[in-house]
């Protein structure tokens, strides 16, 4: 790095301007007043755990996204979180040890070795929120309200909802026979709907008669809620719990169109994010603008269990700054910025700054000799004068035409 | 831009190619792509336009969802991991080989085989797979001329014909993969431009099966 460049960040690495951070934390804000509205208690994880704690469960995606480093006191690797959830069901299962159903948010940043498909952030704030011990559909229905509620807060507009089910796929490949390297090619062609390489695939690969039909059909159950009909006729050769998921999958759906009978729903049977550790249902939000998913969730069963205690967990997580990004333009509301002189002897001036303060404006000491020592430059619309009848706050007058720099 | 429909496709053979095939899928280009200097071509069907890019970046502006579909060859999403992206379709049109070329019977002896090519990923990918450890040169055109000035032993790249590797006193080695160009979609797109996509893909897949049975 030359001298000259001292200013320059590392590829994917952010940060925030006042503007950016402060409709950023005002949307911090809003949104951990709602969770806090719905039950769901704020947790805050380490930002560096040890790794194996880390990654328990989670499969090889997230190992790839994690920054490793060695713990010198320890000798032991740790990694920094790329992903807040593991770290919640950690919580869940080992530190609370309710025998209740938990509600469980957390936000914070997060660190992955590569940028997430939209905008390339490598440092995307995580927000999310998680709901352990109970494995119902009613429990899915709220975690996807609270998604919804989420992305209505941030101003976020025409929502599309996905829902799919990992079970479908998963029964299928088991049915078949399938060992782990013919499950993985073949889920990697399935997540593409990439027809033509699933074809080929599925003429070499060795596999009963009826999947080369069934595995192409699944990568083309997509749409609205009437392909669920489809679904079963060309799933009906399929084991019990293959019908189990899809009965799942359309029972969620009827409960998502009765509640929100505007919501644009659309059902992927192929659709199987976060197949590593997704046990169930899953979802995801998308809204125009986004070329991809911007909030995302689902059950994950199992993961609690290397911690002592599987339970049932459900949840779902965003990137805050692009639900900022994507959202209405909400800034927070405006406090009047007072211009007051600096600081000194008399008691009557800092009496009045500290009860401005108080009532919450915002009130800025100027400073002995500051360049451009002007109440427009600093940003105030009025400023601290004294008068008769003491210190008082008096709007500044307007700038006469055509003279905008002050203080030259 | 609700309804609109963008579909990037690459300038040369893929878009001469592709042209007739949109075409019968109803999609007309009012301009012709290969003199015209627009980068954005409407077309014969209302909101859906034709953006004209470079053939590696195609993949790219669907994945970002600039274009919600594309046409793009195999080698290029080979390349690209066809992360974010739906692959649905094959177009069947400039069909080639990815190959290993290089002189006759010239083999290096105690040292790792150089293999010049502008396909890294998918030479990594092959010679990996064969558990073959190779010195990977990445250049980004006249591949032949590598071996015959020993820069690489080997090269990686498109056969179509073959004449230029034969004029250069090279011959095609080993097959890696039949390339032709596939219909990309952008994920988000798919969920929620559904009904506009899926019929545009059908037609597409119909206008394919009506040209391979002529």
């Amino acid at each position: 790095m030359t001298r000259s460049e001292h200013w320059l960040l590392p590829e994917g690495i952010e940060e925030m301007l006042p503007e950016e951070a402060a409709r950023l934390e005002s949307l911090r804000r809003r949104l951990l007043d709602l969770y806090a509205g719905w039950g769901y208690e704020l947790v805050i994880p380490p930002l560096v755990e040890y790794l194996e704690s880390l990654l328990t469960g989670t499969g090889r995606d997230l190992d790839l996204q994690t920054f490793k480093l060695v713990d010198p006191a320890s000798g032991r690797l740790l990694g920094v979180r790329a992903d807040m959830t593991p770290q919640a069901a950690r919580i869940d299962a080992h530190a609370l040890r309710r025998d209740v159903p938990v509600r469980l948010c957390y936000l914070g940043t997060v660190l992955r070795t590569r940028p997430d498909a939209l905008g390339g952030t490598r440092c995307p704030m995580q927000v999310g929120a998680e709901l352990y011990g109970h494995a119902g559909p009613e429990s899915d229905l709220e975690i996807i309200a609270l998604m919804l509620e989420t992305l209505a807060c941030a101003g976020v507009r025409e929502v599309h909802l996905d829902l799919g089910h990992v079970g479908i796929f998963r029964g299928m490949a088991r049915a078949a026979g399938l060992d782990a390297e013919a499950e993985t090619e073949l889920f990697e062609r399935l997540q593409r709907k990439a027809l033509p390489d699933l074809e080929t695939w599925l003429e070499t690969a060795e596999i009963p008669t009826p999947y080369r039909q069934a595995f192409p059909a699944l990568a083309e159950l997509h749409g609205g809620p009437e392909i669920l009909e489809r679904a079963r006729t060309v799933l009906a050769g399929q084991p019990s719990d293959v019908q189990a998921a899809l009965d799942a999958l359309e029972d969620m759906a009827r409960r998502v169109r009765s509640r929100w009978p505007d919501l644009p729903l659309h059902l992927d049977l192929a659709e199987l994010r976060g197949y590593a550790y997704q046990t169930g249902l899953v979802f995801a939000a998308f809204a125009p603008g986004a070329g991809q998913e911007i909030a995302r969730g689902g059950r994950y069963d199992e993961i609690g269990r290397i911690f002592g205690r599987a339970r049932p967990a459900t949840g779902f997580s965003a990137d805050l700054r692009q639900l900022m990004l994507l959202g209405e333009p909400s800034l927070p509301p405006v406090r009047e910025r007072i211009f007051a002189p600096p600081s000194g002897e008399d008691t009557a001036l800092e009496s009045a700054v500290a009860a401005l303060r108080a009532q919450g404006h915002c009130v800025i000491r100027a400073l002995p000799g500051q360049a451009g020592a002007d109440a427009a430059a600093m940003g105030c619309g009025a400023r601290l004068v004294h008068r008769e009848d003491g210190w008082q706050v008096e709007p500044l007058d307007p700038a006469p035409p055509g003279d905008g720099a002050a203080g030259t | 831009m609700p309804g609109t429909l963008t579909i990037a496709v690459s300038k040369g053979r893929i878009l001469k190619e592709a042209a007739p095939l949109l075409a019968q899928a109803g999609i007309e280009l009012h301009d012709d792509p290969q003199t015209s200097r627009k980068l954005i071509l409407e077309t014969s069907r209302p909101g859906v336009k034709v953006v004209v890019i470079r053939a590696t970046d195609v993949p790219t502006y669907v994945q970002y969802g600039a274009a919600e579909l594309g046409i793009a060859g195999k080698d290029v999403l080979m390349e690209h991991g066809g992360e974010g992206l739906y692959e649905p379709l094959d177009l069947r049109i400039a069909r080639c080989r990815l190959m290993v070329a290089g002189r006759p019977g010239a083999r290096p002896h105690g040292r790792r085989l150089r293999v010049a090519t502008k396909y890294v990923e998918s030479t990594r990918r092959y010679f990996a797979d064969q558990g073959r450890q190779v010195e990977i040169i990445k250049l980004y055109g006249s591949m032949e001329l590598a071996p015959l000035v020993g820069l690489a032993d080997l090269i990686v790249d498109l056969v179509d014909t073959g004449n230029t590797l034969r004029a250069n006193g090279l011959e095609p080695l080993e097959h890696i993969a039949d390339i032709s160009s596939r219909l990309i979609v952008n994920k988000a797109a798919m969920k929620m431009k559904h009904d506009r996509i899926v019929e545009f893909v059908a037609r597409l897949r119909a206008a394919v099966e009506k040209r391979e049975a002529a």
